[in-house]
């Protein structure tokens, strides 16, 4: 099983899509990690700012509704392995890619909008975020305290986590 | 209760279910192209698992950037290339047979109503138009896939898309589509299948249909699907009919055996009567943000692009060719026509289509998805507007800084000859 949890990169936004998660020029490389530079590239576009700055420490994205819709391509989960993060947060998103992220042993957590909303009140500080996979409770730590949150996840996609992805479950099951 | 034609497919390929809700289907047909598949035979080798379900249910093609642009493009091709070969996969379609993947499968006869198909590519659903449950995934189903055979899936509700109305001039299936997408919005049919159909449906050709399916994605559609009727026997019949001995009437019948029970359970009904709709474009960068093409007209255009797995096939290439016909584009329009497959080009040429566009100013290139998605063959500069047949309008999708409005071909043509976006239907004879 992957490692899960660290510092919380806030991506204030909903539908943010594949190609903006790593742009489809990258899509001829055959190596996850020359994917690594360029993640979250064209998400600077419209103005938006992904806090650059954060996004090198960040091991959690946390972020609205639809995360991943377009393009089917695993290069965006694999663009967000090769640079440390291994779980996203969000209200839901595109099913090709929270598919992708638990074929790849990796979390895309559904949390309610409620929930995203008071995360995001402490997205101007640093954030930590634990993820505890047997008790489903991630809990945040910032300068505001700590709080914990119950997740819960398909017991099929939970199998795809602890098993290391979906070669490795189907390999083991089918 | 009766059942939806998805949930019958998955109840006729269920292999098994390993925990509630999660069902592992049997393939009939795994597809591969040359961007997301060399990852997936570069990691089998790894394992050691060098291997494939099934030669016969494998399909392959060099479509996204062919010929190879540089050596990392040309990497890809060659390592689909001598997979193919490797594994004896005899559907394997390179340069000078080749086209963009959801033209050519349907056009080789290789779908079937009632089929499941996965692809490295979310555009996949495009298959659904002949009643068939096939749906985009990434590297690592397509992956198990090639291994195994199978795929898992969270069963999809379906939502139902009733099309009712007559259709106005200048309004093409693209424009439709658009519509449906307005109004589901782009996450509203998420984990769920856009079952199409009404009289308007009923009504089009299956190369409509296939621009109506294939845009089902846009709306976060796990697969769009339509029922499979005389227009698809009739597409079909001539990969099939030695399968059903001619006999037309067992071959629909076995067809509508698929159809949806007139009792099925849907998680959504729509209806659409698209007699007062106009041609309409995207604006912004979500696909669901669609307006009146007379409401936006004006706006400068710098490309025009007719192609894709949307908007490529021979129907649009003779809309494109009808609106340009007598007319030449802008001085400052660039227009780029990429043919969806090899066949389509050759038909393209032989009808006279190609010279009619060539006269306009356009350029012809061979079938590839380059431009569509920025890789190759057409991209924009930044702050440059392409009127695109394509399907996705996301910001930098067509190249860094341009913009994309999608539309119709003939729109395309239409904002090509005036430099700028306007209701075709002013240039319409």
């Amino acid at each position: 099983m992957k490692s899960f949890g660290g510092k919380v990169l806030f991506l204030n936004r909903s539908d943010i899509n594949t190609d903006e998660i790593i742009p489809a020029k990258y899509l001829t490389e055959v190596k996850k990690e020359a994917l690594g530079p360029h993640m979250l590239e064209d998400l600077k576009l419209d103005g938006f700012d992904p806090q650059s700055d954060r996004t090198a420490a960040a091991s959690v994205i946390v972020t609205r509704q639809n995360f991943g819709c377009g393009s089917s391509r695993e290069h965006a989960p694999w663009a967000l392995e090769v640079n440390g993060i291994t779980v996203v947060i969000a209200e839901n998103y595109a099913r090709i890619f929270r598919q992708n992220m638990f074929n790849c042993g990796m979390l895309a957590i559904e949390l309610d909008a409620a929930a995203i909303d008071s995360l995001f009140s402490l997205a101007d500080a640093d954030v930590k975020c634990a993820v505890d996979i047997d008790k489903k409770e991630l809990t945040f730590t910032s300068p505001a305290g700590n709080q914990t949150i119950s997740f819960s996840v398909a017991p099929f996609d939970e199998a795809l986590v602890r098993a290391g992805g979906w070669v490795e479950y189907a390999d083991n099951n089918l | 209760m009766g059942k939806t034609l998805v949930q019958k497919i998955f109840d006729s390929h269920l292999k098994t279910e390993p925990f509630e809700g999660t069902k592992v289907l049997n393939l009939d047909v795994v597809m591969c192209h040359e961007i997301t598949t060399p990852i997936a035979i570069a990691d089998l080798e790894w394992r050691g698992k060098d291997r494939v379900f099934d030669p016969t249910k494998i399909k392959a093609v060099i479509d996204h950037v062919t010929p190879s642009k540089d050596t990392k493009s040309a990497v890809q091709a060659k390592i689909l290339r001598e997979w193919a070969r490797r594994h004896d996969i005899k559907d394997f379609f390179d340069i000078g047979q080749n086209g963009v993947c959801h033209a050519i499968f349907p056009e080789k006869g290789f779908i079937r109503p009632g089929y499941t198909i996965i692809m490295g590519d979310s555009h996949t659903c495009t298959h659904g138009a002949f009643g068939a449950f096939a749906a985009g995934v990434g590297t690592t189903d397509l992956e198990v896939g090639i291994l195994k055979g199978v795929c898992a899936f969270r069963q999809p509700e379906t939502i139902r898309v009733n099309i009712s109305g007559s259709r106005s001039k200048g309004v093409f299936a693209k424009d439709i589509i658009l519509e449906v997408i307005r109004q589901l919005t782009v996450n509203g049919a998420t984990d769920r299948v856009i079952e199409f159909r009404g009289e308007v449906i009923d009504a089009m050709t299956m190369e409509e249909r296939m621009t109506v399916t294939n845009m089902a994605i846009e709306a976060g559609g796990t697969s769009g699907i339509c029922m499979p009727d005389e227009v698809t026997l009739d597409y079909l019949w001539p990969f099939i009919a030695e399968e059903y001995n001619n006999d037309r009437s067992a071959a629909l019948n076995a067809f509508k055996a698929w159809w949806s029970d007139k009792d099925a359970e849907y998680a959504q009904v729509l209806d659409i009567d698209i007699t007062n709709l106009e041609p309409v474009t995207t604006v912004g960068f979500k696909p669901d943000q669609v307006k009146k093409l007379s409401e936006v007209s004006g706006t400068r255009v710098d490309q025009v692009y007719i192609g894709s797995c949307t908007n490529g096939r021979i129907s649009d290439l003779r809309e494109a060719a009808a609106m340009a016909k007598g007319h030449r584009l802008a001085d400052t329009v660039r227009g780029i026509v990429a043919p969806a497959t090899t066949e389509i080009y050759r038909q393209a040429m032989n009808e006279g289509l190609l010279d009619t566009l060539m006269e306009a100013g356009f350029c012809i290139t061979n079938a590839t998805c380059g431009a569509c998605l920025g890789m190759s063959n057409g991209v924009l500069a930044p702050d440059e507007v392409c009127a695109s047949t394509t399907n996705r309008n996301f910001n930098g999708r067509m190249g860094k800084g341009g913009t994309v409005h999608l539309m119709s071909p003939a729109a395309a043509v239409a904002a090509g000859i005036k430099g700028e976006l306007c209701d075709p239907r002013s240039l319409m004879k």
